[in-house]
Formats: C-alpha cells, structure tokens, sequence
C-alpha cells in the first residue's frame, strides 16, 4: 500500500491513499471542525465547515475535506483569512436557525460568529442530514428522510415506520448538532396528525 | 388508482430501480396525482425505501401529491416573460383565483402553478390553461379567459 | 424498410429518395414547432390540408411540416419552395388565398410578406430579410427544411452520412483528434472542449462507458435545444452516435425535460426509425460497432442540468450535485466514464465530421469556433432563436438581427448565461460574442439565453428575480447556496420592497463570497453573479432603492405610485371603467383620480390612458401630491363655453 506524503499546516503527513484529506488530518492530531461528519457514515460534503485552503501549481482554493482524496505533494492550510472569514459566515447562516444549539456554541466563539447577524428562523433544522444518514446506512430502517428542496427542504418521519421503531430507538436524536428539537417536532406532528397524502404534501 | 393499474406501469419499466422517476412521471400523467397508496406500491415493487419515493415525490416539481383541480393554470415566470411583465399578471390571477401557486381551491375548480419557462417567449407573457396557451397576456385580459373555465 | 448495411447501400437508397424527389416541385413548409404550435400553427395545417385537397392539388404540391424556422415573433411562417417565398403571421384565413395567389397564380399575397422596418419595403425572399441575413445557420439551418418525423427527409439532405464516413472510414481515435482539432467547446454553459472530455473518457479504464444528451435546457427564456431536438432530432442521434464511437460507450442517454412533450415524442420516433433503418443498434453500417439510446424525461428540477444532478437522476435519485473532485467523465453514471454534452454540441459533431475540422474553426475567435444559438428574447423587437458566428458583436445581434428595442424605449442591459450570468450594460455593447470575453465582462455565455431588457427593467428586481428562481430550484444540500441563498433573497426582497438598509449591500457581498467560495456545485457557486454584476453596472440603482426608496426604473410596485397627473387628464373614463379594483374615482368631464388605498398597482390604467393624453404616470420616491379640490376637477370644455 503506496503511502502518500503532503503537507498539512506545514506539518508533513503521511496518508493512505484513498483516504480524505480530513482523515489525513485527523490521524495526524490536527483539528478541522465539522458539523455534518460521522466516522460510521459516508461522508456527506453538506455543511462545507471542513473546507481548507489547497495550495497547487501556484494558485489557491478552497475544497472541502471531508470528501476530496488525499494527493501527494498537496499542500494543506486548515486556517486562514478567507477559510475562517467562510467558517464564520456559515457558523452565522446556521445560528439563524439555532441560536443555542451547545455544538454551535464553541465554534460560534471561536470564530467570532454573531447569532444575531441575520433574523431568527422558524426551523431548528441545519440538514446536515446525520438523523437521516444515520438510520439509512447504520440501522436500515429509513424511519426519516428528506422532503422537498433548496429553502422548503425538511426532514420528515415515515409515520408507519417511526411508529415501530422510534421511539424505542431515538439513536439519532444525540447525534443532532441542534439537540433534535426539530426532529422530535416533526416527530411527534407525524405520528399524531398521521393521515392520508395530506401528511407529506408539499408546502405546509 | 388501482394497484393493477401501478403495477402495468412498474412492470413496464422493467421493475427498475433507476426507473423510478419515468415511474412517477407515467403514474402523475394518468392520474393527475400521487396518492401515497401509490408511492408505497412503487417503493415495494421497486425495493427501495419510502423515505426515497417521498423525497422524490416532493423535490421535482412535475408531481403533486394532493388531488389537481379541474384546471391547471400554469403562468410563466421565465425571464423573458418577467421583464414583459409577468408577475402583474400573476398577482392578478392570485387575486381571481384565490390561491396562490402550488395550491388548488376549495371547489377543486383551478390549480395554480408557476413555469420557469413554455419556450413561447414571443408571446410573453403567457398563460396556459388547460395545456391551451394564451400569449400576449395583461392583467386586464385574465379574468376574460378565466371565466370560461367551470 | 429492409435495414442499411453499409455505406454504399445508404448512398444508393439516399439517390432513390432523391431521384423521387423534384426539387421544382412545390412545396409548402409551415413552422410546426411548440410555440408556432401555440401560435395557432396546428389549425393553419388543417387549413393546408383541406384547401389543397378542396382544389384537388394533391399530388402537385407537397406540405411539410418542419420544426421552428426560428423567427418566433412571426409565427406561424409559410415558406414556399423552391422560390423561398416567405410569409409571416398566418392564420387559417390566408391559406386560399396563398394556395389560389401562390400556388396557382405564382404571385405573391402582399400583406402576408416582411416589411423592412427601415425602408418600408415588402421583402420576398428568406434570405434578404434581415433577422435571417445576417445569421450563419449551420446547425439551425436544416430546421426549416424538414419534417422532424421523417427520417428520409434527413437523409434527402445528407443525414447519416457523416456516421458513415466516421464508423467506415475513420478510427475512433482519428474521429476524437479531429473533434478536439475543431475545439468544439460546450455549448450548454460550461464551455468546456468536448474533445478534452471525450479523451478522458476514452482513456478511462473500464468495458462500460456512456454517452449522455443533456436536454434538459432550464435557463428560463432559453429554447434553442428544444427547437434543434424537436426540429431535427437525427442530428442529435448522429452526433451521439459518432461521440459514442470516438469514446468507446455502447449506451447512450437522453436526458429530456418533461416540459417539452414535442421533443419527447418526436426524439422516440427518431431513435425507432433509425433502429428501423440500421442507424441504432448492432454492428451499424456494417462497422462492428453497436450503439443503443434510451430516453429518460425530467421531471421539474433546474438543477438536473447541471452534469453530476443528471446523472444522479438517471440512476433515479434526487438531482443533489456530486463534487466534481473526481471528474464524471472517469467516474460518472454509474460510477462508469460518462461524457455528457449538450443538445447543440452533439448537433455541431456530424457537420464537423462530414466538413473537417479546418472548415470548423475558420468560423468565430480564436477560442471560441464555429457559430452559437441564442434565444433573443425580452424586450426586443424580432424574439426568436439566433444562429451566428462567435464573435459576432452583441450590438449587430441585438440591433441588426433583433431590430432594436420595441416602442421606442432605450436599451439597459442583456443579461446573457440565465441564472448563472450576469447583465451586459450599454457601454460593453460591442463586446464580440464568445465563452472568454464574456466571462470576462461579469457574465458568461451559458446555454445562449439572451434577455433583452430596457429602461423599465429595475436591475435590483432582476438580481432578486433570479435568487427567487435559484433558492426554489436549489438542491438544498450545502450550507452557503441553501441558507446562504435564503438571506440573499430575503436582504433583495428587502431592497425592492423599500425596508433596504444601510449594510445591506455589504452583507450581499460577503454571502456572495461565501456562496462561490464553499458551495457544492456549479449551481451554488454561480448563484451570486446576477446580483454581482448588477451591482457593478447599475449600483445607483441599489443606491436609490436603499437610501431614497426610490425605483429609478419605476418597476418596483411597493416603491411607486399610479398618479393621474390632472394637466393631462381628459376625462376619457378609459382607465376608470377598466380598473379591476375600482380605484379610479371620475366621471364625465371630471378630472379622474386614484384612490391610492384600493389601487393595487396592476398597471391597468397605465396601459389603458390613450398615448395622446399619457395622463396616468408612475411616480417614486416623492410623496404623492394631494388630490386637487373638487371644483378644480371639473373639465370645462372649449367647444361647449362657445
């Protein structure tokens, strides 16, 4: 197994291939933060926290670890002004939707990020899709999914499936970064107002 | 819709996982609408979980899943129809119908619906009602088309 | 129909089709597309039928109904041939007297002929009239010549023989040199030199490869790819074709926008005949290559254009995005080599076979070959679908071919690339038409949408237009284009609607930066550019939105007032009778005025005041003036005083 070598904070490490530059990072002790990463799920790309700044043939720009492959010779910044001026702007985009989730609350400090910059909005939700990764690819009941998309995009319960299965589970609920008020919402609104189509029409 | 009528349409695509959109489309074409009985046929003949079908059934816009009216209006909203003027209009037929779009009324007499989009710029703005397309529109001249639908 | 089993038994049957064929024979083509159709084309066909049958010409003359001739603002248009006599706005009325002046009589009907704007004279022939003049129509060109659903009619023009030519007499590698000699560049957005995507694949490992038509042509105002597909579907089956051999893939897709019902069908009828005829299939022409394509119909997500989207949908998912780390054309539908291309640019590849490479790159700039579609639409005189070399100026297409700005008005902007492009200003009106010098100017060549607009057009609403259209159709995945487009919408809306603030346009640049910083697709990074280059060109107008809420283009409802000025009014009771909310309170000889509680900006009356009087304007950011007292109001009439 060919072991790639690049460098990351200016620190050299050894990856293998196919590996993520964040793996990369993370088996060499070096912190990137990320929302929507799970070691037990396939990496999702859908929070774009993780980005770094990749530096090749002279030009820079930003990729997002979580999912781009190790490359030897790559040259890796985990922090800079543009990587962190993004970081904090993305912290603000979420603190709009969950302003005291205890996970947002470090970062937010970190990087200066100000919950009131943009007005309160009415879903708890970030989609950073672990509840639905979760019980697709670990417990395989597809109890949860998406619904919709761009700005109407929401997570809803198969009322007959979460029915058996969720409240005996709730294996999901620990892993939302925003204390699963949402999905405890949605939830409970699906069991109690089960009822024909109308449960997962669009535009509610 | 009855499940033999789901079934011809799946059986024709093969029972294809990847065919699940054509599915959809074939199912949303004959029956104006996706009931959920429908979706929960489909995703067990297709062996794929309801949580897909339902994102699916909500992110592309071609399906519905409550019941249409007895006509569709579609206004377009493209480019080229906006800057001629096409959100007057729109906001006229709102006010006719009484709905706004993605919504049906309560008699199920209209469903209204916007398009990015018919292709007939030349005419814009336009309305289609029915599939029948009617160009050159201006707020004044909705309600004169609208009154002939029952 | 016994099938073509090799380039000689095609030759022989295209001179049968031919030598059946007088090329002096009468023929009566009608534009048949889907907007003549809306048009009314459908009932000037039956108008056609029944008139020759009525006068028993049946066997003189023939009809064909072709696909759009691509002056749209005409439509329905009636070509004659072999004189190229060309008429314009027809309804099923003008069919006798075409049949019995034309037909029979050979002269031509007046009225139904073009006027030249400038010089008031009637003009006879396709070729003079301007709008088609001053194009270069290769790709578009064959449209008016035949009728999509006849696939001897392709080959009465010399269809299929390029993929004879590339199959027999070339190897898949010389067929891939001489696409990427031509630079052949994407023309569905991206640009990208299809040779350069076609080599990766081809030298991608693997047995299974595809090929990929992507119909699914979202840009709104943009329907050339829907004209080409619906008007000539083989040359898309024939560029495909040869991709699918110079690449190496034996499946091919076509990836259609269920919107476009008349492209579906005629696509389907086109790949039945040409497995009919030996063109689909098993060792085509004798070659040993086999080659099948399925069709796959949208289903209402802009984002589906968008390459990685596509395929996901092909394997019947959500259209999310992919990150393009890994380019699709090593690992794409299926995790296979995948080269998708556009309708137009597979449509260019048969010409490029059959003419050369060198005879390619002679048309257009220096990086931008051959010639573009573009959709002219908006606030233009001749809307339509434009075929020109690159490098043509945007003013010679706007003007020349366009012929100008209707009623008089004065042109703003074009804004060219649909949501992912940007809006080219007056003073960049001679920038020639290419991939480079677009980007270059703020926007991008995108599919080929050119929306015209002029004084009316607030530039502020266009930028919140476009996001409102962008946050519907995103995917929702990521974090800077979802929540990042949602704040951008929410801060425009703001804006046109009076409650901008301070800090506003600067909060719009840093989530534009974000957005094209960190988003996840093409989609997403693009997504600020209509705001951006709005915001270079036409700031002042932001300005006034912002710190006078006012709307310099007196478009915005919330920032303007109807106002009946009472030195012009003349008591017509025109406006007063048509307001759908009655809010225009007058009567005879009484100066009229707007309620401005009950008026609900429809514009209505505006349109309605007869242009001598033009007493109803728009005012912004001034109050309105008090109404006058009523026994000002009373209109004292000259004639009657005497």
């Amino acid at each position: 197994m060919s072991d790639i070598i690049l460098q990351i904070d200016g620190k050299e490490v050894k990856a293998a291939e196919g590996m993520t530059v964040l793996q990369a990072a993370r088996s060499a002790g070096i912190t990137i933060p990320t929302l929507c990463f799970h070691e037990k799920l396939e990496p999702y790309g859908g929070c774009r926290l993780c980005i770094v700044e990749l530096e090749s043939r002279g030009s820079t720009r930003l990729v997002v670890s979580c999912v781009y492959p190790v490359e030897k010779n790559l040259v890796v910044r985990t922090r800079s002004e543009k990587v962190d001026r993004i970081r904090k702007m993305i912290l603000q985009l979420l603190l709009a939707h969950a302003p005291d989730a205890f996970d947002l609350q470090d970062l937010a400090q970190e990087y200066g990020a100000d919950k009131n910059r943009f007005e309160k909005e009415p879903s708890f939700c970030i989609h950073c899709g672990l509840c639905v990764r979760y019980c697709a690819e670990v417990k395989k009941k597809n109890a949860v999914g998406f619904v919709d998309r761009g700005i109407r995009k929401e997570i809803s319960f198969i009322p007959e499936i979460a029915a058996h299965e969720c409240w005996d589970c709730k294996e999901c609920f620990p892993l939302c970064p925003t204390e699963a008020l949402q999905a405890a919402f949605v939830l409970t609104k699906a069991l109690a107002f089960s009822s024909p189509s109308l449960e997962f029409a669009a535009g509610e | 819709m009855d499940k033999d009528r789901i079934d011809r349409i799946i059986d024709k695509h093969h029972c294809e996982a990847s065919s699940l959109i054509q599915v959809l489309l074939e199912i949303q074409s004959e029956n104006h609408w996706l009931p959920k009985e429908a979706l929960e046929r489909v995703a067990d003949k297709l062996q794929v979980p309801l949580t897909r079908v339902q994102h699916i059934a909500t992110f592309y816009k071609a399906f519905s899943l409550v019941p249409k009216g007895r006509h569709e209006i579609h206004i377009c909203v493209g480019t080229a129809c906006h800057v001629r003027g096409a959100t007057r209009v729109l906001d006229t037929v709102q006010d006719l119908t009484g709905i706004r779009p993605g919504e049906t009324d309560l008699d199920l007499k209209f469903s209204l619906q916007t398009v990015n989009c018919l292709g007939c710029c030349a005419l814009g703005p336009v309305m289609e009602v029915d599939g029948k397309t009617h160009g050159k529109m201006a707020p004044s001249k909705t309600a004169e088309i609208l009154k002939n639908y029952e | 129909m016994a099938q073509i089993n090799t380039p000689a038994e095609l030759e022989e049957f295209r001179k049968g089709i031919l030598s059946k064929r007088d090329p002096d024979k009468p023929c009566v083509t009608l534009c048949s597309g889907s907007a003549c159709n809306a048009s009314g084309s459908t009932d000037v066909a039956a108008a056609l039928f029944e008139e020759i049958e009525k006068q028993g010409l049946g066997a003189a003359v023939d009809i064909r109904r072709t696909g759009c001739h691509g002056f749209c603002e005409r439509g329905p248009i009636i070509v004659i041939h072999p004189e190229e006599i060309c008429y314009f706005n027809i309804e099923p009325k003008d069919v006798s007297e075409i049949i019995s002046e034309t037909i029979k009589g050979h002269k031509v009907v007046e009225h139904l002929l073009y006027t030249d704007p400038a010089t008031n004279e009637k003009i006879v022939h396709e070729s003079e009239i301007p709008f088609y003049k001053y194009q270069e129509r290769i790709v578009f060109g064959s449209n008016s010549k035949i009728d999509p659903k006849s696939i001897d009619d392709y080959l009465a023009i010399g269809g299929y023989s390029a993929l004879a030519k590339a199959l027999t007499g070339m190897s898949a590698e010389q067929v891939l040199q001489e696409v990427k000699k031509a630079n052949l560049r994407g023309r569905g957005g991206g640009g990208f030199p299809a040779g350069t995507k076609w080599e990766g694949s081809r030298n991608a490992g693997g047995e299974i490869k595809y090929v990929i038509v992507n119909a699914d042509e979202g840009d709104p105002g943009a329907y050339m790819d829907r004209s080409v597909l619906e008007g000539n579907p083989h040359s898309v089956l024939e560029g495909l074709t040869i991709g699918a051999y110079a690449v190496g893939a034996h499946e091919g897709y076509i990836y259609v926008r269920q919107e476009y019902p008349l492209a579906v069908e005629n696509v389907n009828m086109a790949i039945r005949k040409a497995e009919e005829y030996g063109f689909l299939g098993k060792n085509i022409l004798g070659s040993g290559f086999d080659f099948i394509v399925k069709v796959h119909q949208g289903a209402g997500a802009f984002v589906c254009g968008e390459s990685t989207a596509l395929m996901t949908a092909l394997e019947g998912r959500a259209g999310e995005p992919r990150p393009k780390y890994v380019r699709s054309n090593v690992v794409g539908l299926w995790g296979r080599p995948s080269v998708l291309n556009n309708v137009e640019t597979w449509a260019n590849v048969p010409l490029i076979i059959n003419n050369g490479a060198d005879w390619f790159t002679k048309l257009g700039t220096e990086s931008s070959k051959g010639t573009k579609i573009f959709s002219l639409v908006g606030k233009i005189t001749n809307t339509g679908l434009v075929e020109v070399p690159m490098g043509t100026p945007l003013r010679d297409i706007i003007f020349k071919i366009g012929g100008g700005i209707p009623g008089g008005k004065k042109f703003k902007a074009v804004q060219t690339g649909g949501p992912s492009g940007g809006c080219i200003p007056e003073e960049l009106l001679d920038l020639p038409v290419g991939f480079d010098e677009l980007t270059r100017a703020g926007s991008m060549m995108g599919s080929g949408g050119m929306i015209v607009m002029d004084e009316d057009t607030c530039m502020p609403d266009v930028a919140r237009y476009f996001l409102d259209f962008l946050t519907d159709e995103s995917c929702g995945k990521c974090v800077p284009c979802r929540e990042g487009m949602r704040q951008m919408l929410k801060i425009l809306t703001d804006i046109t609607q009076g409650r901008g603030k301070e800090g506003d346009i600067e909060l719009l640049e840093q989530l534009a930066e974000t957005a094209q910083e960190a988003a996840l697709c093409a989609l997403g990074k693009s997504s600020p550019n209509p705001f951006l280059s709005t915001l270079k060109y036409f700031r002042d107008e932001y300005e006034a939105h912002v710190k006078e809420k006012r709307c310099p283009a007196l478009s915005c409802k919330e920032l303007i007032n109807y106002y009946i000025d009472p030195s012009k009014c003349n008591a017509c009771t025109t406006c007063a009778r048509k307001c759908p909310a009655e809010a225009i309170i007058g009567g005879k000889n009484l100066i009229h005025m707007i309620d401005q509680e009950k008026c609900t900006k429809c514009g209505t009356c505006f349109e309605a005041c007869p242009p001598k009087f033009r007493a109803v304007t728009k005012i912004s950011g001034v109050p309105v003036p008090p109404p006058i007292p009523e026994e000002a109001r009373t209109i004292v009439r000259e004639s009657k005083q005497k």
